[in-house]
C-alpha cells in the first residue's frame, strides 16, 4: 500500500537540505555509507521475526514429520544452535552472496530471486512509466487550475487510485478488458508459445520485453506488450495518483513563491511561470518524496502480481507465504529491503543533482 | 514633463472567511519622470498593496477599484493596469514599471542562474535578439549595478552570491527591460546596515545615471531622508500626508506624521539620560574572557565559530549594548549567557560564580529574564498570558500558591501597563506591542538581576517600538537590574545603553561607554557601520553624504 | 487543534470554497455511512457472516443475485450483501484497534526521541526510518505470521491483524510526531521556559507536547484509510481472518479472484466497493482537514497585509 503520510509537513527533510554545504562528492559518500545500517536493520528485523515464528523446518513439515525425524532434520539444517550464532551465521553468508536454500522444494535462494527478479523489475518499469506519463502533467493541470473545475477532477481522480486497492482496480481491468471486451490477456507475462519462445533465446535477460525486441518477432512484441497493459496499469495507477498530488501539492507552492511572482513581474507569460520558473524547484521534494514510494509499489507489486498471475518475485512471495517456506521468504524480502536502500540513495542524488544548492 | 505613475481613488478590499477587510481606502498618488516618492507608514497601513497594485500583482482574493494609471512620461500616463487585458499587462510588466523586492534570496529562483532569470525578462519582451546577445546583455547590466566579475557570476545561482550582490541582481533584473520606473518594497531592509547604504547608493544611481523614477515603500525614516525627493505618509489605507522630503521632516502637518517622526530614534542627539548607577567595585554580574562558542556541524560538516574569544563585563545596574551585523555573534552571546546554548571555551563567571557545563541550570536559573525577538512565537500559544507570566513563579515559588501566584501575575501585568483584564487573553489576541511587555512581565517576574534582551523591538513598529523602550527604561531605572542589550540598531542602543561593545564577526571590534564608541568611533568599523546608518533627518543625512567621516559621528 | 478544527468546522462548511466544501461534505457523509453500517451492522444485513443456510436450505454456491439474496452468494454459500455490510464491522474495529496500539508508542517515542536528542535519537530514528522505507504489507504480513502463524480465531486474528497494521504506523506517528517536536522545540517560547529553569519533562508535558500534535488528527484519516487497505492486502494474500471468524473484504476478494475469470462479477464488486467508499471517506474527510490546517494550501485566507504582528499597542 503506498502512503499518503508522506505529503504530510514537516516529516521529511529534502536531501537537499541536508547536503547544502556539505560538498556533493563528501554527501555521496556518506548517503552511500548510510544504506548499510538501514540495510542491516532490516534483514536482521526480517531474521528476528521470521525466528519468532519457529524454525522453518517444523514450520513446512511439522505435520508430517515424527518428532525424530524432524529432530534429525532440524540439527542437519542447524536450527538447533543459539540462535545468535544462526544469526551471525546468517549475515555472514548473506555478505557472501549465499541466501540459503528454500525448504519445499530446496533450491538455492539466490536462484529464485535470479529466475523472477527480473519479471517484478519489468513490471515496475511499466507502472512507473504509467505513473510519470499521467501523474507528472496532470499535477501540474490540477495546480495550474487550482480549486477549478479540472483541479476537482483531478484531485478526485487521485484520490480514487489511492482508495481503489490495486488488486480490485486488477480484477476490474480485468473484468472488463479481459473477461467481457477480450481485448486484452487476463493474466500471465505471454502466451504459452511465446513464453517458451522466449525462454529457448540464447542469452536471455529475463525481461521479456527485450528478450522479446531482441528476437526480433513481431508476434512476441506484441504478445508481451498485450499482457503488460493490465497489470502496468493497476500498479501504474496506484503510483499515478500520489505522483499527480505530490506534483500538485509541491507546484501550488512554488507558484506561490515571491521568485514566480518577481518573474511574473517582469512580464513573463502564465504558461512559461508553470513550465519553467516554478517545476524545477517544486521537483526536488517530489522525487525525494517518490523514492520513499518505491516501498509502496513493493508492496503493490506483491498484490498486482498475485492477481494477474504475474510470475515475478511478489506472486513467488505469496506462494512461499502459504507453504510456510521461510528461507525463501527471507531471502525475498531481504532483497526487497536492499531494492528499497538502494532506490533511495540513488533518488537522494538526484534531488542532490537537480538543486544547484548542493551541486556549488 | 507628465507623470510616469498616477494613482487615482485606489481602493482594494480582500476576502476573508470573516468577510471583505479593506486594505487601502482612496489612495491618490503620481510620480514624476526621475523622481523618488516614499510612501511610508506602518505595517498594515497598506504600503505594501499600494505598491503591488501597480504592476497588477495582487492576488485573487482582492477587489480593486479606481485607477492605476502607467505612461513613458512623454505624453499623460493613459494604460489603467486595473483594466489591461492580460497580454498588455504582460507588456507593461517590467517595461513601464519594474519591483524590487524586500528579500533578495526569496525573489530570486534557487535553481536557475543570475543570468537566465535576468534573461527571462528579456525574453518575455522579445528583447535583446538572439541568446548570446541576450547573455552580453546581462553582463553588461550585472556590471553596471556593480556585481564584481560579471562574466563569471553571470552563470553563479543566488546562494553562491551575498545578500548585497542578490539584490543588486534583482535591481539589474529591473534596470535591463529600460523601465522608467522602479517600485522598490523595502529594498534594505532585510540588509545589514552596511550594506543598505550600498543599496541605497545604487539607487540614487539608477535617478542619475538612467533617469529611472522610484516608488520606494519602507518603514525606515532614515531611508527616506536618505533617497526620497516626496513623501507620502500612508495610515489604515490612506495617504494622510504628501510633502516633499524636506518639508515633511521640517515641518509635519498631520498629528499622525508628528506623532511617527517624534517616536523615531535619532541617532547622535544624546545617549541616555541620568547618572549611571553602576558602582565600579561591586561585584560583575557577568564576566566573560575569551568567551567561544562554536555551532558544530551536522554529518561530517565543518562547524562553525560564532563567538570568537570574546571578553567584556557587566556591573550591577549597568545596561550594556551589544551592537553588531547579522552573524557577529551577539544574539549567540545572549543565548550563551542564559545556558540556550553550550560555551565551548573561555570563562564566563554569572554573578561572581563561573558558569560550567554541568552547573548552569541550578545557579542561574530565575535569576536570569530574557525578552525574545519576535513576540508572537515567544508564547505558547495554548497557555494563556497570565499562565505565561505564571510560569516562572510556578516552577520556582510554587509554594506561594495557586491565589498568590496569580495575584503576582496580574500585579506584573500592571507593572508593564497591560489592563488586568488581559490576563486570560490567548497570546494571539494581543497586538505585537502588547506581547512585548507581556513579555517583559515574564521576564521580571523573578526579579531577576540579570535581564537579557535579544532585538526585543525589531518586531515592532517604530511607534509602538518607542513606547516599549520608554517602558523598558522605566523598569530598569525602577528596578535597578543590569541588563544586557543585544541589537542591530545602533539609535536603539544609543538610547537605552551606557556602555557598548561593537562586535564584527565574532570578535569585538570596540568597546566603551556608548556617547564614547557611537560619537567618536576609533574602530573602522565601528566607523562604517556609524557612517552607513542613515539618519531621519534630509538636511543632515545629505552632509554626511558628502563627508561621511565627520558627520558620521554625533551631530550638534 | 482538535479545539481549533471543532470551531473553523462550521465555518468552513458554511463559507469554504465550493471545491473544498464539497470534498470535506463527501468525506464526513461516506465516513458517517461507513460507522453506521459498522455499528448497525447486525441490522442492517439479511443474514450472519458466516451464515450457509437458512429456513429455505442451503443458500447454494455462486447464485446470481434475486429476490432471496440482493448480491448472490459466493462460491463458499456466503451471502454477499451480508459479509459486504459484516465488513464494515471488521473494517472499524481494526481502524481504532490499530489506531489505539500504535499512535500512544509512536506518539511518545517522537515526544521524548526529539526533545531529548543524543544517541537514544539517533537509533531510534534509524530504526523509523529503515522501517519506514520497508512495504508496511510486508510488515505486516510477517507480523501477522510471528502473531497467529498466519490463520487464527476471530480475537487472535483480529487482534494479529491490527497489531500487523500497527506496527507499520508506529514508525509514522514518531516520525511526524518527532519533527513536529523538532520544529517546537526551536521555537522561542520553549527557549523562554528553559531560561525560567523548567525541567525537561515539564518543558515536554506542557509546551511541547500539546503544540507538537497539531497534525494528528489529519495523520488519523490517513492512518484509517491505511489500516483498511492493509487489512485487505493481508486478506487477499491469505493473511487476514478466517471467514467464519469475521467478514473481511480483502479475503472475499481474494476468493472472487477466481469468480472474475468465469466472468461472475457480483462477489467482487460488492466487498471491492466497500473498500474504496470507505477509503475515499476517510481519505476525503482528511484532506478536507488539510485544507482547514494548512494556511499554505488555503485560498481564501486573509488578506496578505492584515494588521497583526506590529500593528498598534493599543493602550
Amino acid at each position: 500500500m503506498s502512503t499518503l503520510t508522506q505529503e504530510t509537513p514537516g516529516a521529511v527533510g529534502t536531501p537537499a537540505d541536508r547536503a547544502a554545504g556539505l560538498g556533493f562528492a563528501r554527501y555521496l559518500v556518506v548517503r552511500f555509507l548510510l544504506i548499510i545500517p538501514t540495510v542491516l536493520i532490516l534483514v536482521s528485523l526480517v531474521f528476528l521475526l521470521m525466528r519468532l515464528t519457529g524454525d522453518p523446518i517444523s514450520a513446512a513439515f511439522g505435520d508430517r514429520l515424527t518428532p525424530d525425524q524432524l529432530q534429525a532434520k532440524l540439527h542437519q539444517a542447524g536450527y538447533d544452535r543459539p540462535l545468535l550464532t544462526q544469526y551471525l551465521d546468517y549475515l555472514r553468508s548473506l555478505a557472501t552472496g549465499d541466501f540459503g536454500r528454500t525448504v519445499t522444494d530446496n533450491q538455492p535462494v539466490t536462484h529464485v530471486l535470479g529466475t523472477y527478479g527480473a519479471a517484478t523489475v519489468e513490471l515496475a518499469c511499466y507502472a512507473l512509466l504509467v505513473a510519470l506519463v499521467i501523474g507528472v502533467p496532470l499535477g501540474m493541470v490540477a495546480a495550474s487550475y487550482r480549486d477549478r473545475a479540472p483541479d476537482a477532477v483531478l484531485r478526485l481522480f487521485a484520490i480514487l487510485t489511492y482508495a481503489t486497492p490495486v488488486f480490485f482496480v486488477g480484477l476490474l481491468l480485468k473484468l472488463v478488458f479481459a473477461i467481457r471486451l477480450g481485448w486484452l490477456p487476463a493474466s500471465g507475462r505471454a502466451s504459452t508459445g511465446v513464453q517458451l519462445f522466449l525462454q529457448d533465446q540464447t542469452s536471455t535477460t529475463g525481461v521479456y520485453l527485450i528478450d522479446a525486441l531482441r528476437s526480433g518477432d513481431g508476434t512476441a512484441i506484441t504478445d508481451v506488450l498485450r499482457h503488460a497493459v493490465l497489470p502496468g496499469l493497476a500498479l501504474g495507477l496506484l503510483v499515478a495518483g500520489v505522483l499527480l498530488r505530490l506534483v500538485r501539492t509541491n507546484l501550488i507552492g512554488t507558484l506561490s513563491a515571491e521568485y514566480v511572482e518577481a518573474a511574473r513581474s517582469r512580464g513573463v507569460a502564465p504558461l512559461r511561470l508553470v513550465t519553467r520558473h516554478a517545476t524545477r524547484p517544486a521537483l526536488i521534494p517530489v522525487v525525494t518524496v517518490l523514492g520513499l514510494q518505491v516501498a509502496g509499489l513493493l508492496g503493490g507489486a506483491v498484490l498486482t502480481e498475485t492477481t494477474f498471475e504475474w510470475r515475478g518475485l511478489g506472486y513467488e512471495l505469496a506462494h512461499y507465504l502459504t507453504v510456510r517456506d521461510f528461507p525463501a521468504v527471507q531471502g525475498i524480502v531481504a532483497l526487497f529491503a536492499v531494492v528499497v536502500a538502494v532506490t533511495n540513495f540513488l533518488v537522494d542524488v538526484v534531488a542532490a543533482l537537480i538543486d544547484p544548492r548542493v551541486r556549488y | 514633463m507628465t507623470d510616469l505613475l498616477r494613482i487615482e481613488e485606489l481602493h482594494v478590499d480582500f476576502a476573508t472567511d470573516t468577510g471583505a477587510v479593506p486594505a487601502v481606502r482612496g489612495v491618490n498618488l503620481s510620480v514624476a519622470p526621475g523622481e523618488v516618492l516614499a510612501l511610508v507608514g506602518e505595517s498594515g497601513s497598506g504600503k505594501t498593496v499600494t505598491a503591488r497594485s501597480v504592476l497588477g500583482l495582487l492576488p485573487d482574493t482582492a477587489t480593486v477599484r479606481g485607477r492605476v494609471l502607467l505612461g513613458a512620461g512623454t505624453s499623460e500616463p493613459g494604460e489603467d493596469v486595473l483594466t489591461a487585458p492580460a497580454a498588455r499587462l504582460r507588456a507593461l510588466r517590467g517595461t513601464h514599471a519594474a519591483m524590487v523586492f524586500q528579500e533578495p534570496s526569496t525573489a530570486l529562483n534557487p535553481v536557475f542562474t543570475i543570468g537566465w532569470q535576468l534573461t527571462e525578462g528579456l525574453r518575455a519582451h522579445g528583447r535583446g535578439g538572439s541568446k548570446a546577445e541576450r547573455r552580453a546583455l546581462a553582463v553588461d547590466w550585472l556590471d553596471k549595478v556593480g556585481i564584481p566579475d560579471p562574466a563569471t557570476r553571470v552563470d553563479h545561482y543566488p546562494h553562491q552570491l551575498s545578500g548585497g550582490q542578490k539584490q543588486r541582481a534583482v535591481i539589474a533584473m529591473a534596470l535591463a527591460l529600460d523601465t522608467r520606473l522602479i517600485v522598490a518594497d523595502e529594498p534594505t531592509t532585510a540588509l545589514d546596515v552596511t550594506v543598505q547604504a550600498e543599496i541605497l547608493e545604487l539607487l540614487h544611481r539608477c535617478r542619475t545615471d538612467f533617469g529611472t523614477a522610484v516608488l520606494l515603500i519602507t518603514h525606515n525614516m532614515g531611508v527616506v531622508a536618505d533617497l526620497a525627493d516626496r513623501v507620502a505618509v500612508m495610515r489604515a489605507g490612506q495617504v494622510v500626508e504628501q510633502a516633499p522630503v524636506r518639508d515633511l521632516f521640517a515641518a509635519p502637518a498631520h498629528p499622525y506624521t508628528r506623532k511617527l517622526l517624534a517616536a523615531v530614534p535619532h541617532f547622535g542627539t544624546g545617549g541616555r539620560a541620568g547618572p549611571q548607577t553602576a558602582d565600579v567595585q561591586a561585584q560583575h554580574v557577568v564576566r566573560a574572557s575569551g568567551l567561544v562558542v562554536d555551532y558544530p556541524g551536522r554529518l561530517g560538516r565543518k562547524g562553525f565559530r560564532a563567538v570568537d574569544g570574546v571578553s567584556f563585563e557587566i556591573r550591577p545596574g549597568e545596561v550594556l549594548g551589544l551592537v553588531g551585523e547579522s552573524g557577529s555573534g551577539k544574539t549567540t552571546i545572549g543565548r550563551a549567557i542564559a545556558g540556550l546554548t553550550a560555551v565551548t571555551g573561555g570563562q564566563l563567571e554569572l554573578f561572581g560564580e563561573p558558569l560550567t557545563r554541568n552547573s548552569r541550570k541550578p545557579r542561574t536559573a530565575g535569576r536570569i529574564g530574557y525578552v525574545f525577538q519576535d513576540p508572537a512565537t515567544s508564547f505558547n500559544p495554548l497557555l494563556t498570558i497570565a499562565e505565561s507570566i505564571a510560569e516562572p513563579l510556578v516552577v520556582h515559588r510554587r509554594e506561594l500558591g495557586a491565589q498568590e501566584i496569580r495575584a503576582q501575575a496580574e500585579s506584573l501585568l500592571e507593572a508593564v501597563r497591560l489592563p488586568r483584564a488581559y490576563a486570560d487573553r490567548y497570546p494571539h489576541e494581543l497586538s505585537g506591542g502588547q506581547r512585548q511587555r507581556a513579555g517583559l512581565a515574564r521576564a521580571l517576574a523573578l526579579r531577576p538581576r540579570l535581564l537579557i534582551a535579544d532585538e526585543p523591538t525589531s518586531a515592532l513598529d517604530v511607534s509602538v517600538q518607542a513606547k516599549v523602550l520608554d517602558l523598558f527604561g522605566e523598569l530598569q531605572r525602577e528596578l535597578g537590574f543590569a541588563a544586557l542589550f543585544v541589537s542591530h540598531d545602533l539609535a536603539v542602543v544609543e538610547q537605552v545603553a551606557d556602555r557598548v561593545v561593537v562586535l564584527h564577526r565574532g570578535r569585538i571590534a570596540e568597546e566603551g561607554p556608548t556617547s564614547q564608541v557611537l560619537g567618536s568611533p576609533q574602530d573602522d568599523y565601528t566607523r562604517r557601520l556609524v557612517a552607513a546608518l542613515p539618519v531621519p533627518d534630509p538636511v543632515r543625512q545629505a552632509r554626511r553624504q558628502q563627508h561621511p567621516v565627520e558627520e558620521g559621528v554625533a551631530g550638534s | 487543534m482538535a479545539l481549533v478544527l471543532a470551531r473553523r468546522l462550521p465555518l468552513r462548511l458554511r463559507t469554504g470554497a465550493g471545491v473544498q466544501r464539497a470534498m470535506l461534505l463527501t468525506g464526513l457523509v461516506l465516513t458517517g455511512l461507513f460507522v453506521l453500517t459498522a455499528l448497525l451492522g447486525p441490522l442492517l444485513a439479511p443474514h450472519g457472516y458466516a451464515q450457509l443456510r437458512d429456513g429455505g436450505g442451503l443458500f447454494g454456491s455462486q447464485q446470481h443475485p434475486s429476490g432471496a439474496h440482493p448480491l448472490g452468494t459466493t462460491i463458499s454459500g456466503y451471502d454477499v450483501l451480508s459479509r459486504t455490510v459484516w465488513g464494515a464491522r471488521t473494517a472499524l474495529l481494526i481502524i481504532v484497534v490499530a489506531l489505539l496500539l500504535s499512535v500512544v508508542p509512536g506518539t511518545v517515542l517522537g515526544l521524548v526521541s526529539g526533545y531529548l536528542g543524543g544517541k537514544l535519537d539517533r537509533l531510534l530514528v534509524g530504526l523509523a526510518d529503515a522501517l519506514y522505507a520497508f512495504p508496511p504489507l510486508l510488515l505486516a504480513i510477517l507480523m501477522s505470521l510471528v502473531i497467529s502463524g498466519g490463520r487464527s480465531s476471530l480475537v487472535g486474528g483480529l487482534g494479529a491483524a491490527a497489531c500487523s497494521v500497527a506496527v507499520s504506523f508506529i514508525p509514522q506517528y514518531f516520525r511526524v510526531v518527532r519533527a513536529e517536536v523538532i520544529r517546537v522545540k526551536g521555537e522561542p517560547f520553549v527557549d523562554a521556559a528553559r531560561v525560567i529553569g523548567t525541567g525537561p519533562w515539564r518543558i515536554m508535558t506542557r509546551h511541547v507536547l500539546r503544540n507538537s500534535v497539531r497534525t494528528l488528527p489529519l495523520i488519523f484519516t490517513i492512518n484509517a484509510s491505511e489500516a483498511i487497505l492493509t487489512l485487505a492486502g493481508l486478506g487477499f494474500l491469505g493473511f487476514g481472518i478466517e471467514p467464519n471468524s469475521a467478514a473481511e473484504w480483502g479475503y472475499d476478494l481474494n476468493r472472487a479472484v477466481a469468480d472474475v475469470t468465469a466472468g461472475i462479477w457480483w462477489t467482487a464488486i460488492p466487498p471491492g466497493l466497500g473498500i474504496v467508499l470507505t477509503v475515499l471517506g476517510t481519505t476525503l474527510l482528511g484532506e478536507g482537514l488539510t485544507d482547514l490546517a494548512d494556511p499554505r494550501l488555503r485560498r481564501r485566507t486573509g488578506a496578505p497585509t492584515l494588521p497583526t504582528d506590529g500593528g498598534g499597542d493599543d493602550d
